[in-house]
This record gives structure tokens, sequence and C-alpha cells, in this order.
């Protein structure tokens, strides 16, 4: 309990100096009056100005409404699109929600399925190639890898889409691309591209717990008792590899978000990755305030889910 | 012995067993002459390369987008073909590497100095110190490095005008990895620091009344210092990949200058046309590079520091 306890005022720091970055940026890039106010506006008007919308009260009263506002889900407006942020990050969130959901889907399938084979064989052929191709895997930056699926699946191949979502189903409140065969031929490219790092990552993690693992007694003992090798690999040496795998899994997908920005941008995918990159070229500051303030809530969204993961994979965590 | 009085410090260093074991692992050595080599083509750039792809009297913009020499309408002088606006590839990717490189090492010792400094103080002072610093720490560590950089990165454009991004964009990426890089060196030294604190010889240095600065310079700095040379050289391959992304993203090195992340954005642009190897060559010159260096980071911490994982 005190643990939660602590990792709760930690969140609740995070969220207090993210929010504060982010009212900084809102309040002291720019001036706000040259937007608004007339061309041939006095010095007068613009004082005027400065009283209606506030900007003469203290700091701690601007950051205590710009937070009342944000609690309320009101950023302001685009500069650039001339939207409001909310809504504009509401329309692109399932895009960028689709594409981190298939992605962590692959890379956990795979990377759990290849580091399994690896731990339980490490001599073979098999496992080696893997093992030395991960190393590369590493090496090899996100969009250097879009690019060059890109260039062999959609420029030379002709198989697949190189950009955009394909066709979108609307369910009302969220346009998913799922449903639709040319979505899933659209998400392919760049759900692989997101997943190569984190698949890597998994993969090495699954493979080292399960050689630590598999060298324990009660491995030993399951032999001894004519348990199939079925139900040692995956009944009692996999299950004990869990608790790591799921701390760095959690971890992942805040990774996956953060190199959504950067697929996203390769494949020019519709979500709030590619909307924050324009936006931060443009210098659109409400949606660069608004985007910080979310992802970062999403952050400590997941942290927080891990640790509750814990309380549920692994009775031992309970007790202590 | 007038054998051993002779032994020069050189000599010492060379009977390290450190060093024993790094030019006895072929992959090790492998991955540091590579690296080295990186290093010199940066160095050496201006002597190595067939043009200075900034001087004006030497890119023609009729050369523009000439393939490979070996491919059907290369020319013999252009070895590698031209980018988009007639300079020589190779040239300009060994000025690109270079500054690739610059930016990386700038990048990774801001990193590395911050981080030192803050976790050196917060494992040798404790109490509220640690607290307030290692909590800082973890608040940035929740956010992936790259997400940090590129927001540093934009959040800095932000305060200045679009006329003067180009001009100072090279520091703004220094900047921003050096910014979103240090926590890890800060963690990595703090324990360091924690558990040479308490041995005896740092005991020792109070008792005769060193003062506090002296002992972190001269006897714990000293003995932390593996640890974070391993982390240096990892640090290192992020922060190429890193500048590479944000110039990629255009929020980088400019195009007037180009790094291989900027190439790379330009190519990306070109190869629908079939203009293929803008993109590719500094592509494959970038996944070695990290490579290399990725793997003389791993070597290194196998034999300098097999405790840090």
């Amino acid at each position: 309990m005190r643990y939660l306890f602590g990792r709760l005022m930690q969140v609740g720091l995070v969220m207090i100096v993210v929010s504060f970055v982010s009212f900084s940026m809102f309040n002291f890039v720019g001036d706000p009056l040259s937007s608004l106010l007339p061309e041939d506006a006095t010095a007068a008007d613009a004082d005027r100005m400065r009283d209606a919308l506030g900007l003469n009260d203290s700091v701690m009263t601007q950051y205590g409404r710009f937070m009342a506002n944000a609690v309320q889900g009101n950023f302001g407006i685009s500069y650039r699109l001339k939207q409001p942020v909310t809504e504009l990050i509401a329309s692109r969130l399932p895009a960028t929600l689709e594409l981190v959901a298939v992605s962590a889907v692959i890379a956990i399938v795979v990377g759990v399925t290849a580091g399994v084979f690896c731990g339980i064989r490490p001599k073979s052929w098999a496992s080696k190639t893997i093992l030395s191709s991960s190393l590369a895997g590493v090496s090899l930056p996100t969009f250097v890898m879009g690019i060059a699926l890109i260039y062999i699946f959609a420029v030379t191949l002709k198989w697949l889409p190189s950009s955009g979502r394909g066709g979108t189903v609307d369910l009302g409140v969220w346009k998913t691309s799922l449903l639709t065969v040319d979505g899933w031929r659209s998400i392919l490219l760049p759900a692989i591209t997101l997943s190569l790092f984190q698949t890597t990552m998994i993969l090495r993690l699954v493979r080292a717990e399960m050689l630590e693992v598999m060298r324990a007694d009660y491995i030993k003992f399951a032999r001894a008792r004519g348990l199939t090798d079925r139900a040692i690999n995956f009944g009692h040496a996999l299950r004990n590899t869990l608790v790591p795998v799921t701390t760095v899994i959690g971890m992942n997908i805040g990774g996956l978000i953060a190199f959504s920005v950067i697929t996203e941008t390769v494949f020019q995918w519709p979500g709030t990755g590619l909307m924050f990159i324009q936006a931060v070229g443009f210098v659109d500051i409400p949606v660069m305030a608004a985007y910080l303030l979310f992802v970062a809530g999403l952050f400590v969204l997941i942290s927080l889910t891990v640790d509750l993961l814990y309380f549920l994979i692994d009775p031992r965590i309970r007790l202590s | 012995m007038i054998d051993t009085e002779k032994t020069s410090r050189l000599s010492r260093f060379l009977d390290n067993d450190m060093v024993w074991s790094f030019t006895h692992s072929p992959m090790a050595m492998a991955a540091g002459i590579a690296t080295l080599l990186f290093f010199c083509a940066a160095l050496f750039a201006p002597i190595i390369a067939p043009f200075n792809p900034f001087d004006p009297a030497q890119v023609m913009l009729w050369d523009g987008k000439l393939p490979p020499a070996w491919a059907d309408g290369g020319l013999p002088q252009y070895i590698l073909g031209t980018d988009d606006q007639g300079r020589d590839l190779l040239s300009t990717m060994l000025y690109g590497g270079r500054l690739s490189i610059l930016v990386g090492l700038a990048a990774v010792l801001l990193g590395m100095v911050l981080g030192t400094t803050l976790g050196v103080i917060s494992g040798f002072a404790g109490g509220l110190t640690d607290v307030i610093i290692m909590r800082i720490a973890d608040v940035q560590l929740t956010i992936p490095g790259i997400l940090t950089a590129i927001m540093i990165n934009g959040f800095g454009r932000a305060f200045l005008p679009i006329e003067y991004h180009n001009q100072f964009a090279i520091y703004f990426v220094i900047i921003a990895i050096g910014l979103s890089d240090w926590p890890q060196f800060a963690r990595v030294t703090r324990g360091a620091t924690m558990v040479e604190r308490n041995k005896e010889y740092v005991q020792a240095a109070r008792v005769i009344g060193l003062p506090n600065w002296l002992i972190i310079l001269r006897h714990v700095l000293p003995n932390v210092m593996r640890s974070v040379i391993v982390l240096s050289t990892l640090s290192f391959a992020i922060a190429i990949i890193s500048e590479a992304t944000l110039s990629f993203l255009g929020q980088g090195i400019p195009s007037t200058t180009p790094s291989l992340g900027t190439l790379i954005r330009v190519g990306n642009e070109y190869l629908f046309s079939g203009l293929w190897w803008i993109a590719f060559f500094p592509s494959l010159t970038l996944v070695l590079l990290v490579f290399s260096v990725n793997l003389l980071g791993d070597k290194l911490r196998d034999i300098l520091d097999p405790k840090l994982r």
C-alpha cells in the first residue's frame, strides 16, 4: 500500500511538472495579443484586452485557470487548423491507438514466441541466427526500417500501400480502419515498422529469462516427474518469466507511443504523432502543449497499470 | 629493478588485463576498428572527400540526381551519384557523417557531464538532495528519451522566430538530446557512488580531513568512471539515432549543411521516382555506424562492467 501511495505521489508530480511546462508554453511563447487585436488598436485597447484575458493576474492564478480549462478538455484553438485542439486530438486518436495496438500484438506474439524458442534451444543454429539479427534490429533506426519496407513492398513490388489509413468505417465516435481489407493492407507496413524495436527487446528479455528459469530446481523436478516438454516449457518456465516480461512490455507500449511519432511521419499515418510533428513545424503552440499533457497522462496511466498488473500476476508481491 | 622503473605509463596501460581482454576478443576489435574508421572518415572528411559540397563553384545543378558511377547514366567522378542539388553524394555523406558524429559526441558529453555530476552529488550527499535529484530523473524516465528530445527541440524552436531556426538548429539538437539523456548517467553513477562512499578508503580520506569536493573528484569519480565509459558508448549510438531521427522529421539539421538523417529525409522524397541511392547510401552508413558503436559498447560492457546488465 505504501508503495502504491508513493507511486501515486510520483504520478501527481509528473503531471504537475508537465502541466506547468505546457502552461508556460501557452503563456510565454509569442504574444497572444498580436493575433487577437485589430491592426489599428491603441495601447489602451491592448491594456483592456490584457485585462479581459486575465494576462495581468499573477502567474499562479493564470496557471489555475489553465488547469481548470485543461481538466474540462479545453485547450484552445489550433493556430494552423482553426479547430478546437480537443476535437483535433479526438479525431486523430483512433488512428494512433489502432496502430499501437496492432504493433503491440505483433511485438508480443513474435517476441515471446521467438524468445521462448531461443531460450529452450539456445544451441540450435536457428536461435543463433535470430539472436544475432536481433542486435542488428536494435541498430536499425525506425525511420530507416520504414523507408526500406516502403521501397521493397510499396515502390518495387507494389503489394501494399505506402501511406494513409486506407478505407475507414465510422462507428460513431470511433473511425476504425480495422474493418476493411484496405485498412488492414495499409496498417501492415507501419505496424511492422513500429513493432520491430519492441520485438527485439521482448525477444532478448524472454530468452534471457527462460535461460535463467530453465536452470531452476523446480524445472528439474518437473522433468523427473515425467511431465511433457510442453507442460514444462509453458506451464512452468514461461509462467515464471512473466513479471519482468510484463514490466518491459508495459514500458514498451510507452515506447510504441513515442515512436509512433516517427512511424506516422514516414507513412503519413493520420494519427496524433503526425499531428504533433506538423504542429512543431508550424509552431502551433496550443496543439503542442495539449499533446505534451496528453502523452504524459497516457504514460502515467500505462505505468500505473503495469504496477497493478504485478499484483495480479505474482502473489508474492501482494504479500511483501 | 631497473626494468620496472623504466616501464612507461603507456606500457603499463597496455599490460592491463582489460586491454588484454579487449585485444583478444575478435568482435570487440572489429567493432573498435570499424568505429575508429568512421571517426577517421569524419575527422579527415575535407581531405578525403572528392568534392566540397558547400562550395557553390564545385556544385553543378545540372549534374543533380545522377545515379552511382556503375549504373546507367552515372558519371565516373560521382562514385555514389549525386543528390537533388547536384552535390556529390559521397562527399556530402562524409561531411554529413562528420556532423552526425559531432552532434552525437557533443550531446553525449552534455548528458554525461550533467548526469554524472548530479548522480555523484546525489549519491554522495544522500538525504533530501538525493530525493529531489532522483525524483526529477524518475519523472523524466517515465517518458522515452526520443520523445523528450523531440519535445525539448520543438519547444526550443517555438521560442525562436522561424528565420533563426536553421542557424541554431544544431545547438537545439545537441541540447535536446543531451538533456534527454542525463537521467541514465545520474542513476548509474549514483548507485556506484553509494557503494564507494562507504568503502574504507573514502572514510580514510575523510579522517585525514580532505574536503568533500576533493574526495569526490580524486577518489569517488575515478571509481565510477568504468560505468560511465560503457554508458557513454551506448548513449553515443542512441544519440546518433536521435539526431538522425530529428533531422529526418525535419526538426533537426537543415539541408543546407545536411547530416546523415537530413540526407535520408531528402532521399525519401525521391524514393518514389526511383532515385534510390540518395536515401540508400546514407541509411547504410548510418546503420553501420550505429551497429559498430553498439557492438563496441556491448563488448566494453562485458569487459569493463559486467554488472551493468
